[in-house]
């Protein structure tokens, strides 16, 4: 391999980050107002914004065979990029609290983020790997962020333990993967597959490695306390941004790599996805914790996204592409409005502390309002878009049932998200809920509104996208 | 394909029953003479004073984590040195990046005042 054989090209955006969190890292060390870390993140996630985009516009290009930026990747990379910057929007004024770590905290971010692109752009499964574990690494430790705070250090405990479990496993079925098939890239396992024991083996360690990333039940175990005990803007950032990779990466090797032909995963998958929509809206349904509300829903939204997967057709891995960015503003939304809740050092907020809202700040339970409704499925919001496509792509695959049990689940969802709103609206407080208001959350909560209105309004633009992704992958 | 097992469980039989065989045999020639300064601990230096169970200060894992950035550093570095000849720039800008990183982590450390005793 020579010098000439190296171009940066593929993977420029991800370089921009890199240099990004390093920048962030030395300055932090120099600088008086750590303020200015936030918004040269930013700067960072803009540029890699900027070149993700121009090379969209042109031809596919391989990074020496284990990566590949083409509209598949630049579309995870669109959905990434916005959980980024609205994550790094989101710790800008709860970051104040923690003064000497605010270089950490966004140079670790940024590192994640780079993690979850790469996922998308993986044509290797050790890209795949390293990519993996390198956003892991940087979640464990913004788990663990407030330190002083033990349920935080939990989370961080409990992600780093169950996630070197995951990873294990992820290994175990990659090893054996190259033992059935002699290969690791994915030209080369496609080339490979066979219905060999070894093979099927290895494709169910690669399912249950990625269930564990996506919070696939039943490999939820971890998310409920992770989510809950995780510094909020953290459990906002990791719910939208490591999901998508997860189901990035996920859906590359199941539905552009193996097929449908020559392995049956698909009843497996089904399966999963009537699990996970379950066990998470009925789960949820007996929260008092908004943050672990939010994470049980989180696990019954991967359920949806997995019902997408299961269709593995053209319009199935639209939909998913489709409600993974749609997910992503309406989730991070709702948790800015979370934040905006939060008291002092507490780190949680109870489905009681958001009584009476509506009366003190009318804006903010709105938003939250359309949150719940998109996140419920209620037209003309985002989700309620994302969800007929997915649904639509079931029935497509001859999966009726699989899209009935989703429709059925949502009509159970509406029961706690409608409750979220029933609370602001309805109920009457003697001590109105006081806030740490601050216009950066603002900021975000109107982001995530304009877009998940935007989406709902206009769903055939944002489709458009998420098809130009899909026909990268399968042609 | 079948031989060569056979010939790797052949190799796993001899390697696992070895060790065993030559305990034993061992254990069947050699003299049995033990007395108290024989069973002591003198291998490893000194008697321990005081007990052992004693908290260690946080800063010898600071320590440690960037000793690693140059322990790290130097195992690449010895391997990179010797094949420099057939390796050429590639070779070269790969290992100015990967030292260029390391030094940017111990850059960090310094001014994060990782290096002083406190």
């Amino acid at each position: 391999m020579t010098l000439n054989d190296v171009v940066l090209t593929p993977i420029l955006p991800e370089a921009i980050l890199l240099l990004t969190a390093i920048l962030i890292l030395l300055i932090d060390t120099f600088l008086g107002d750590k303020r200015w870390l936030t918004w040269i993140g930013l700067a960072g996630v803009v540029l890699a914004g900027v070149s993700a985009y121009r090379l969209a516009l042109s031809e596919p290009v391989s990074f020496q065979g284990m990566a590949v930026s083409d509209h598949y990747t630049a579309f995870f990379r669109m959905v990434i990029l916005t959980a980024t910057a609205l994550g790094l929007l989101v710790a800008l004024n709860w970051l104040d609290a923690h003064g000497e770590q605010q270089g950490e905290y966004n140079a670790l971010l940024l590192l994640a983020a780079i993690g979850m692109m790469l996922m998308a752009a993986a044509t290797h499964l050790l890209t795949v790997f390293v990519a993996l574990e390198l956003l892991s690494l940087s979640l464990y430790i913004l788990a663990g962020f407030e330190r002083e705070r033990a349920t935080s250090a939990e989370a961080a405990l409990k992600y780093l333990l169950l996630g070197a479990f995951s990873s294990a496993i992820f290994l175990y079925g990659m090893a054996l993967m190259y033992a059935a098939t002699g290969a690791l890239d994915f030209a080369g396992i496609q080339q490979g597959a066979t219905m060999s024991p070894l093979f099927l083996v290895a494709v169910g360690l690669l399912i249950v490695g990625f269930g564990f990333k996506v919070a696939a039940v039943p490999f939820h175990m971890w998310t409920p306390d992770v989510y809950q005990g995780a510094p909020t803007p953290i459990t906002a950032f990791m719910s939208v941004g490591a999901k998508a990779a997860g189901f990035a990466a996920f859906v590359r090797l199941f539905v552009g790599v193996l097929g449908v032909e020559k392995v049956t995963w698909v009843p497996v998958l089904a399966a999963l996805a009537v699990l996970t929509m379950t066990v998470g809206n009925l789960a949820a349904l007996r929260q008092v914790s908004l943050k672990r509300m939010l994470a049980y829903s989180s696990i019954a939204h991967a359920g949806y996204v997995l019902v997408g997967l299961s269709a593995a057709n053209s319009t199935g891995v639209a939909a998913v592409l489709f409600y993974l960015f749609a997910y992503a503003f309406m989730n991070i939304g709702a948790f800015a409005v979370v934040i905006a809740l939060e008291r002092q050092g507490e780190g949680d907020v109870t489905l009681s502390q958001v009584r009476g809202l509506a009366h003190t700040h009318p804006l903010l339970a709105g938003a939250m309002a359309i949150f719940m409704f998109s996140l419920t499925g209620i037209p003309p919001f985002a989700g309620f878009f994302g969800k007929l496509y997915l649904f639509q792509a079931a029935v497509q695959a001859n999966l009726t049932w699989l899209a009935l049990v989703g429709v059925l689940n949502s009509a159970l969802s509406a029961y706690y998200y409608l409750n979220v709103t029933v609370q602001m609206y309805m109920a009457k407080e003697e001590t109105p809920p006081r806030l740490h208001w601050r216009p950066v959350l603002g900021l975000v909560a109107a982001i995530g509104v304009l877009f998940v209105i935007a989406i709902g309004i206009f769903p055939q633009v944002w489709l458009g996208l998420a098809k130009l992704g899909m026909l990268a992958l399968l042609g | 394909m079948l031989n060569t097992y056979a010939v790797i469980g052949l190799y796993a039989l001899v390697a696992l029953t070895f060790p065993f065989i030559v305990l034993l045999f061992a254990r069947l020639v050699r003299p049995s003479k033990p007395n108290p300064l024989k069973n002591s601990t003198y291998e490893c230096g000194m008697e321990t004073i005081g007990d052992t169970w004693v908290q260690f200060r946080a800063q010898y894992y600071l320590f440690a984590l960037v000793f690693v950035v140059f322990d790290v550093e130097v195992v690449f570095l010895y391997p990179w040195a010797v094949a420099y000849g057939k390796l050429g720039l590639f070779a070269l800008v790969e290992m100015a990046l990967f030292i260029g990183l390391l030094a940017v982590a111990l850059v960090y450390a310094w001014r994060k005042g990782i290096l002083e005793w406190q």
